[in-house]
């Protein structure tokens, strides 16, 4: 990397190099990863959407799609995307590029534990790709692997060998998580130069901050929780498992009161912070290229700290509104949708702050244009867009026809796959000088902008209408003997075509990667005139006394001066900052 | 009283507790340090001589945040299996919950594991007795470690006890017929049991590390990172072991 230089190596070896504690290795190989995983994921919901288009149409080289392989495809996409895509990105991509820098340390706290994460979360990808080639193939219980299905090897294909391998990718990866969750707050905690008081950080930080308080609160619950699944399938425990279950005709099990219900509450424990886990980052990335480009505060700043840990705390106490159908109590489906609900403010909170750093921001000359506030005004829409029907189904009422149908999906499909995935696109295009000293290409960025909006907005609207009409999510064919579905089946049709197209723009985004990574335009030290302290020159990371004094955003009057080199010398103090030419 | 004793009207103004065994204490910047020193805010590299095992420190303790939430996990299916149980076919609630009575052993297993926190800790302390790491430094030989060094051994002694002591219990349970897969209470016991020993397993391994690490190793701040850890996750596993033993015994 050009900017952000590695230490030379003292040994020769290449493994040195591959198996590096230094934090900007470990984010790249983390960005391998996820790209790696959104490919995988992504071609997963291809092959859906094509087989819900047209049922009886078969694929090349493989033929019919059964309803357990469209299941086993609901299910990989799901552990995908969710796991790999959603929450190594946000959390473990960007902060191990910019985290220290961000807050004026040279490494992190602990690089091998770091390391160690890295590697495990890679185990883990391996473990769960291989579930496509044991005997019977993946496993069809969905992401949230609901027990008796996911409990009892004899319910489907799949749920044999498939399962297991489900379940041991699940266990590292919440090893892996918590391995580098320690690190990031040990380092936090820890690393901050002199001047940078936890005040002073930029809301990058913060978010951070939180997803690993977060990660490390929630990972080990879903990590006993699949221990114990995995105990049920193996030991010949009750844990999950009711006593009398009749399967494929067979009597299973005579005794134990195992309860489904507890799978549910341990995995959704986990499972709402999760989604903050993946959708805090992005939203502190959100704030900080706002204020990038609009030359502003990103909102009031305590208040958006504030907004950020309270989004996270209240994540941590709202889970009950995935079960809301489940059968448990109903006085307990008040106390959840009312936190529910309640979770709602401060993430309208920020929303508006966000709002109101547009309103009036300073957009200098083709700000507005370029590609990381382009995808960030994207992560603002469909955050509204996905957030709007939130409420909606945090009554348990309305949840009770909406639960577990296609209105659902458009709800987080939006706010979860969209949006956090443009603030990904958005973090790339604006790191990427950082990473190797050119800018990625502004048309082509401009391309994937668009038609990547236009797409995902026609895939995943649409779904509002279909599940107001009572689609149900999960079902291979709704065509055939259900005529009330089989009047949807032109909408279908019409969100598949969006998603090819959607699943096309990203190919522009591929192109323009690898083909910036060496040939894209060489770009200056500060391309985006930022003032956070990832972008200060290396020679300032160097000296041994670093001194922040300045909080990192730039404030409405001290725009004018932005690019004067009186301000830059406020942010790097001489003598680290070359002269101002 | 003699003068010595007395602080003078102007000393007891300074604030100072003199050399009563602390070291001073220094609210007013007396020059030593020079130039507003912020003793409470130094920056990273400056934080004095245990500053790299403060972030060892920080990270196990957030390590044993994770794991407590773990062991949250389990005794939550516990209670959830405590109050459990499903309608027969005459409409009566069956409850299966047969409340197991703890191998008397545990009480003794108790004992050991509360002795060895005080060996352990006994150990950590003489590994940061001032004045003998102040001559390792200086490389006048490893009075701390040799101080510490039979401690340790003691702890390991202890906890192999303990973990002996946990396979007889097992081994009284299953001999009065209450075995990991009888009753919802006798599993949760070896559930509980077996996880806690399993953790303390690894307590063990750790302190066997730190015990080759007093005579291995080459720094000072090394040997007193390892074992300082060790340390304490040793005395979290004793924490954690009180709080499940309360649970076996009252709360079934």
């Amino acid at each position: 990397m050009k900017r952000a230089a590695i230490p030379p190596s003292t040994t020769r070896f290449a493994l040195r190099r591959i198996f590096s504690t230094h934090h900007h290795v470990i984010a790249l190989q983390y960005g391998v990863l996820a790209l790696l995983a959104v490919i995988t994921g992504t071609t997963l919901s291809l092959f859906m959407r094509f087989h819900l288009a047209w049922p009886n149409l078969q694929l090349p080289f493989w033929g019919m799609i059964r309803p357990e392989d469209y299941l086993a495809l609901v299910t990989m996409h799901g552990t995908i995307m969710v796991f790999f895509v959603l929450t190594v990105a946000p959390v473990s991509v960007w902060s191990n590029l910019v985290l220290p820098e961000q807050i004026g340390a040279r490494q992190m706290s602990l690089p091998w534990l770091n390391a160690c994460g890295f590697w495990i979360t890679a185990a883990a990808f391996a473990v769960l790709v291989a579930a496509f080639f044991v005997p019977q193939g993946a496993p069809i219980g969905g992401w949230t692997a609901y027990p008796p299905l996911s409990a009892i090897a004899a319910t489907g294909p799949g749920q044999g060998a498939g399962m297991d391998c489900w379940i041991a990718s699940i266990g590292l990866f919440c090893l892996g998580s918590s391995c580098g969750a320690i690190n990031m707050l040990v380092t936090i905690t820890r690393e901050r130069c002199k001047g940078m008081t936890l005040l002073r950080m930029p809301l990058t930080v913060w978010s951070w901050y939180t997803t690993a308080i977060l990660s490390t609160i929630v990972f080990p619950v879903l990590l006993a929780a699949a221990l114990l699944l995995l105990s049920d399938r193996h030991f010949g425990t009750h844990y999950f498992v009711p006593g009398g279950l009749i399967v494929a005709g067979k009597l299973l099990r005579q005794g134990g009161d195992g309860s489904p219900l507890l799978w549910q509450h341990l995995f959704w424990f986990f499972g709402h912070p999760e989604v903050y886990i993946a959708v805090l980052p992005a939203m502190g990335i959100t704030s900080s290229i706002l204020a990038n480009f609009t030359r502003r505060q990103p909102g009031s700043y305590k208040l958006m700290v504030a907004t950020t840990l309270s989004i996270g705390l209240l994540g941590l106490i709202v889970w009950g509104h995935h079960m809301f159908v489940s059968g448990m109590n109903p006085y307990a489906g008040m106390a959840f949708s009312l936190t529910t609900i309640a979770i709602a403010l401060p993430s309208t909170v920020k929303v508006l702050a966000w709002l109101r750093t547009l309103w009036n921001g300073q957009t200098n000359r083709g700000a507005w244009r370029a590609t990381p506030m382009l995808f960030t005004l994207g992560f603002i829409s469909f955050f509204i867009a996905g957030g709007l029907t939130g409420p909606i189904l945090a009554q348990p009422m309305l949840d009770s026809y909406l639960h577990n149908t296609y209105f659902v999906l458009g709800h987080f499909h939006l706010i979860m796959g969209m949006a956090v995935v443009f603030s990904m696109f958005a973090a790339t295009y604006y790191w990427f000088p950082l990473m190797t000293g050119r800018l990625m290409s502004e048309r082509l960025g401009q391309w994937h902008f668009w038609l990547s909006l236009i797409g995902a907005y026609a895939v995943f609207l649409p779904m509002h209408l279909a599940g107001l009409a009572g689609l149900p999510r999960h079902y291979a064919q709704m065509s055939g003997p259900t005529t009330h579905f089989g009047a949807l089946q032109p909408l279908q049709r019409e969100i598949t075509y969006s998603a090819f197209l959607l699943g096309a723009a990203q190919l522009i985004f591929l192109w323009n990667l690898v083909r910036s990574w060496d040939h894209g335009i060489v770009a200056k030290s500060d391309p985006w005139n930022a003032t956070t302290l990832e972008w200060a020159p290396p020679e300032w990371f160097a000296e041994n006394h670093r001194e922040v004094s300045v909080a990192p955003y730039v404030d409405g009057d001290r725009a004018v001066n932005a690019n004067s080199a009186q301000w830059k010398s406020e942010q790097f103090p001489a003598p680290h900052r070359p002269p101002a030419e | 009283m003699p003068a010595t004793f007395t602080p003078a009207p102007v000393e007891v103004e300074k604030k100072h507790t003199g050399t009563g065994g602390r070291p001073p204490v220094d609210r007013r910047p007396t020059g030593g340090g020079g130039d507003g020193d912020n003793w409470q805010n130094r920056e990273p590299g400056k934080r004095g001589p245990r500053e790299v095992l403060h972030r060892y420190r920080l990270g196990l303790f957030f390590g044993l945040a994770g794991d407590l939430m773990f062991f949250v996990a389990l005794v939550s299916a516990f209670f959830v299996r405590q109050t459990a149980g499903h309608f027969d076919a005459r409409e009566q609630w069956i409850n299966d919950w047969r409340p197991v009575l703890i191998p008397p052993i545990l009480w003794l297993n108790t004992l050991v594991l509360l002795l060895s926190s005080l060996t352990i800790e006994a150990a950590r302390r003489r590994l940061f007795h001032e004045p003998d790491v102040l001559e390792e430094w200086l490389g006048l030989g490893r009075p701390a470690a040799r101080r510490a060094m039979p401690w340790v051994i003691a702890t390991l002694a202890l906890g192999s006890a303990f973990l002996v002591g946990q396979v007889m219990a097992w081994q009284q349970l299953s001999q009065q017929g209450a075995y990991f897969g009888s009753n919802p209470s006798s599993h949760f016991f070896y559930l509980l049991t077996i996880t806690h020993a399993a953790h303390l397993l690894v307590g063990i391994v750790a302190l066997l590390a730190a015990a080759v690490g007093l005579v291995v190793t080459r720094k000072v701040e090394v040997r007193q990172i390892l074992l300082d850890t060790s340390a304490w996750y040793w005395h979290a596993m004793g924490a954690l072991w009180i709080f499940l033993f309360i649970l076996l015994v009252f709360f079934q």
